[in-house]
């Protein structure tokens, strides 16, 4: 603890660089944190507007706006940077910011890397965004990049798997950093578990994405070589095989997915007690859920693939492994709600989020047991069920967390209440506008409408059209959002250094806003 | 109040979800299509099944909380409890949803292990996947022989909204799949270069089709019908436009099919060392290149730049014979240009002879099909 803490580090934020500099060479676990969340809200527009495009297209049947393999290149791109550009930064610009001041440490563990890992991902979004102009256009296999397909793609495919190498390197180095910073910069007295949930939720996540990222860069290695150089790992004529493509990328992408909501699970585990005045129920079985789920993400991996052909017995094992998985993530719900359970609760944006993540999660969950049954998997495989169950999960998910947590934190990180009228608008369209959105496309998927097709039979026209109307009001709905953060940030009332009456966790020990180190003296947990 | 609305819209959700379920395929369909065969009906129940369990829980878990978002306010004056375990409780929902669980694999389990019998089928049909179309061989049982190729009927006219689109729109085919009620129809699948997948919903069948794979599945229809699917892999960018269409017809007619589609072949096996000239070649040339390769050459022969090869003034095109009808018939490796050895030696010739002398290609060669069989051999 000591050790990183001397004098001099004490009063640099008197002296750091001013402009673009400051930013450039920060170390600073809070500019770094902000630098994450606001390259994440870019990405998140620019996927959005791709998003949107898409719905545009599926307003109606015919093609009016976009052609087929614009379309391909479209939901590709959305894909991955909804996931590896705007999801995953956001959680890591959370836990930036959160951890040191949660677990009461004056910054990261390793602060020059923690620059790094932030500016490695500018050179990534730069590739992926760039190769949309290339000739050929950008990847159009969708973001599973299953080969044979992904091989006949010009070199937007190429440019994507490396912007994939950088970001997974980033997401590598941010994920030490903060297994490093968890494990020895907590306050004296704060044992493991005493940690707040946020913290236990992201330790968890870290350790999966070390795990898993390594594989996802082999498999797109693997990739690459096939594309570029001769190799036949996944080319049958050659003595590949392109099924096992699909396992090492599932290998990787299951545990991405657990990857993308514990997080979310850790800040909705601390929200929803601030507002109902009222500790966790059942901590310590929330630490062993999110571990049983990171466990058990591990092995559930083909059941993305049932109708790739598998023999029975892998078939049984995966959907039996998978079925599993329920009953941690049954265990938080129900925490959750005795949590809420005679509790004294308010009704902030923050807790309105909350409440709107478990309710529509469960949703997504529910659907998540349906698509393990492997002969109903079968009929909803690649149709717009299956969209519908992962954007239940990911938007009103983890998205909904992530603003969850944006307004918790944002007294904190500015030093003043954002507007509750506009926050509550924001949530309030956003759950309107989502389900109507996404709920009607487990309809369209159960009467047999694939995914990923620009154009669509007459029977899908009416869902289609009231989707996109659902997207399109979603869409703008986040301008909102936008807004009332820059009102924020640039005035506002006054907050306390303790705006919530429940709250609990270190960070609103300290002063809002936050000093620029956060604990120069580390606080003494009992 | 917030938590009402919501609890309302929940409502209104379930009520649609349920109302939806004796339906047949209409606009507001809101459930799985009628099922027509065992395994579909299996999958159907067990769908319903799960999502009454799921409802039940929803309830049970929402009902608590939204009774708990009405009534444990502090606006309302309600004071927090501290309670924050119960090991007992704990270990109740850690276990019964185990055992729900378990009542919900129970009957999968056996469904899987059902649809992966393809023993003993009646009739094995070979399904191949091609950029973007689908193609048939019946290898053995009563129509032993019979091959086709399977693509979208609908005109890209419909697609590009020049004219109305048709009840069937891009559910449609030239050459559907004829099979016989009641029989055990085996499906082998493969693919001829990327990952398709042969999808019939009404059959609860869904099957990649891998390229140097054989992968099967099987369905017994049980009424007549003509039961529509589509691809349901992403296989580039007619991946929306390869659907399947399946005729399940009595066995009487099914023979009389067989006996039509034998005939068919017979007179279609024209006499292949006949001389054609360059006008019938070219004709005929037209016809396949519409059917195989205009959806990415483009039928101005200018292909997608950065994309697709163009063929108007192309190397291959107006190069040597040879490496032309090489390329079409074993395609290139590392691009999106397929194999077309599967097309017919006559169609071989014809498209080649097509393509180097169509847009402003003027090499005046004659690709005769005997040219075609000599390389084949």
């Amino acid at each position: 603890m000591a050790a990183v803490h001397d004098h001099d580090i004490a009063h640099a934020h008197d002296h750091h660089p001013t402009g673009m500099m400051r930013w450039l060479t920060t170390t600073n676990h809070k500019d770094i944190g902000s630098m994450y969340l606001w390259f994440s809200f870019v990405m998140f527009l620019t996927g959005g507007v791709m998003a949107l495009t898409i719905r545009a297209e599926l307003f109606m049947p015919g093609i009016q706006i976009v052609n087929p393999e614009f379309f391909n290149q479209l939901t590709t791109m959305h894909g991955l940077v909804m996931v590896f550009g705007a999801i995953m930064p956001a959680f890591v610009g959370f836990a930036n910011w959160q951890i040191p001041m949660m677990i009461g440490a004056p910054d990261m563990a390793f602060a020059r890397m923690n620059n790094w890992s932030f500016w490695l991902l500018i050179p990534a979004a730069l590739l992926l965004i760039a190769s949309f102009f290339v000739p050929g256009g950008a990847a159009a296999g969708g973001w599973t990049i299953y080969p044979p397909l992904s091989v006949q793609m010009g070199m937007g495919m190429d440019m994507a798997i490396f912007a994939l190498h950088i970001m997974g390197a980033a997401s590598i180095m941010g994920s030490i950093n903060i297994i490093t910073t968890i494990l020895n910069m907590r306050a004296p007295g704060m044992t493991l578990m005493k940690m707040p949930l946020f913290v236990w939720t992201w330790l968890i996540t870290a350790y999966l994405l070390v795990m898993a990222m390594p594989v996802l860069a082999g498999a797109i290695t693997m990739l690459l070589t096939d594309r570029n150089f001769g190799t036949n790992f996944f080319n049958a004529a050659g003595g590949g095989d392109p099924v096992m493509f699909q396992h090492i990328f599932w290998f990787f992408g299951h545990p991405e997915v657990y990857i993308m909501i514990l997080p979310a699970f850790g800040i909705v585990s601390e929200i929803i007690p601030t507002f109902a005045r009222k500790p966790l129920f059942g901590y310590s079985s929330m630490v062993y859920a999110t571990a049983s789920i990171a466990i058990l993400s591990c092995i559930v991996w083909a059941h993305h693939m049932f109708s790739a052909g598998m023999p029975v017995t892998g078939q049984l094992f995966f959907m039996y492994a998978t079925m599993l998985i329920a009953i941690p993530t049954g265990v938080k719900v129900f925490n959750w709600t005795a949590t809420m359970w005679r509790g004294s609760m308010t009704f902030e944006t923050p807790m309105l989020f909350a409440i709107g993540f478990i309710f529509l999660f469960t949703i997504g969950g529910f659907s998540g047991v349906i698509c393990a049954i492997v002969p109903i998997d079968i009929q909803v495989q690649d149709t717009y069920y299956v969209i519908a169950h992962f954007h239940y999960v990911l938007v009103s998910g983890a998205l909904f967390s992530i603003f969850g947590g944006v307004y918790y934190w944002l007294p904190k990180w500015t030093g003043h209440m954002y507007d509750e009228t506009l926050g509550k608008t924001h949530f309030w369209l956003s759950m309107f506008f989502f389900n109507l959105a996404f709920f009607v496309q487990h309809f369209l998927g159960l009467a047999g409408m694939p995914r990923r097709v620009p154009d669509y039979a007459l029977q899908f026209a009416d869902f289609n059209m009231i989707s996109s109307i659902g997207a399109f009001g979603f869409g703008f709905s986040q301008l909102l959002f936008l807004y009332v953060v820059l009102k924020c940030i640039r005035g506002g009332e006054k907050a306390p250094a303790k705006p919530w009456e429940g709250a609990k966790t270190l960070e609103w020990t300290l002063p809002s806003p936050a000093p620029y180190h956060s604990f120069e003296t580390p606080p003494v947990v009992r | 109040m917030s938590s009402k609305a919501t609890a309302a819209l929940v409502g209104v959700l379930t009520l649609a979800l349920y109302s939806g379920l004796s339906m047949a395929a209409d606009p507001y369909q809101l459930n799985l299509q009628e099922p027509q065969t065992i395994i579909a009906r299996q999958t159907y129940d067990q769908h319903t099944m799960v999502l009454w369990v799921c409802l039940v829980i929803f309830i049970g878990v929402f009902g608590t909380m939204f009774y708990s978002v009405l009534k444990h306010r502090k606006d309302k004056g309600y004071k927090a409890a501290n309670f924050h375990h119960s090991t007992t409780v704990e270990i109740i929902w850690t276990t019964i949803p185990f055992f729900i669980l378990i009542g919900m694999a129970y009957p999968a389990t056996k469904t899987v292990i059902a649809m992966k019998d393809t023993s003993s089928p009646d009739i094995t049909i070979k399904t191949t996947g091609y950029q973007w179309k689908w193609g048939y061989d019946y290898l053995t049982g009563e129509g032993e022989g019979i091959s086709f190729l399977s693509s979208l009927s609908t005109p890209r006219a419909q697609l590009e909204n020049r004219e109305p689109k048709g009840e069937n729109y891009l559910l449609e085919v030239d050459n559907p799949v004829v099979v016989p009620i009641n029989k055990k129809i085996r499906i082998l699948l493969t693919s001829n270069d990327v990952i398709h997948a042969w999808w019939v919903p009404a059959f609860g069948v869904k099957q990649d089709a891998i390229p140097g794979f054989i992968r099967d599945t099987w369905f017994t229809a049980e009424k007549p019908g003509i039961y529509r699917g589509q691809c349901a892999e992403l296989c580039g960018k007619e991946h929306g436009y390869m659907p399947i269409v399946v005729e399940a017809v009595e066995p009487e007619k099914y023979t009389q099919w067989v006996a039509e589609q034998t005939k068919k072949s017979a007179v279609a096996a024209v006499d292949v060392n006949k001389v054609y000239t360059m006008d019938e070649l070219k004709a005929e040339g037209e016809n396949v290149y519409a059917a195989n390769c205009v959806a990415c050459h483009q039928a101005n022969g200018k292909g997608i730049p950065g994309t697709f090869a163009a063929l108007d003034g192309s190397k291959v095109a107006t190069g040597p014979k040879a490496d032309h009808i090489n390329i079409v018939m074993n395609g290139k490796t590392g691009t999106a240009m397929a194999a077309f050895k599967h097309l017919s030696d006559v169609q071989i010739a014809a498209v080649v002879t097509y393509e180097r002398n169509a847009w402003g290609n003027t090499t005046g060669d004659v690709v005769q099909p005997s040219e075609i069989i000599e390389l084949r051999k």
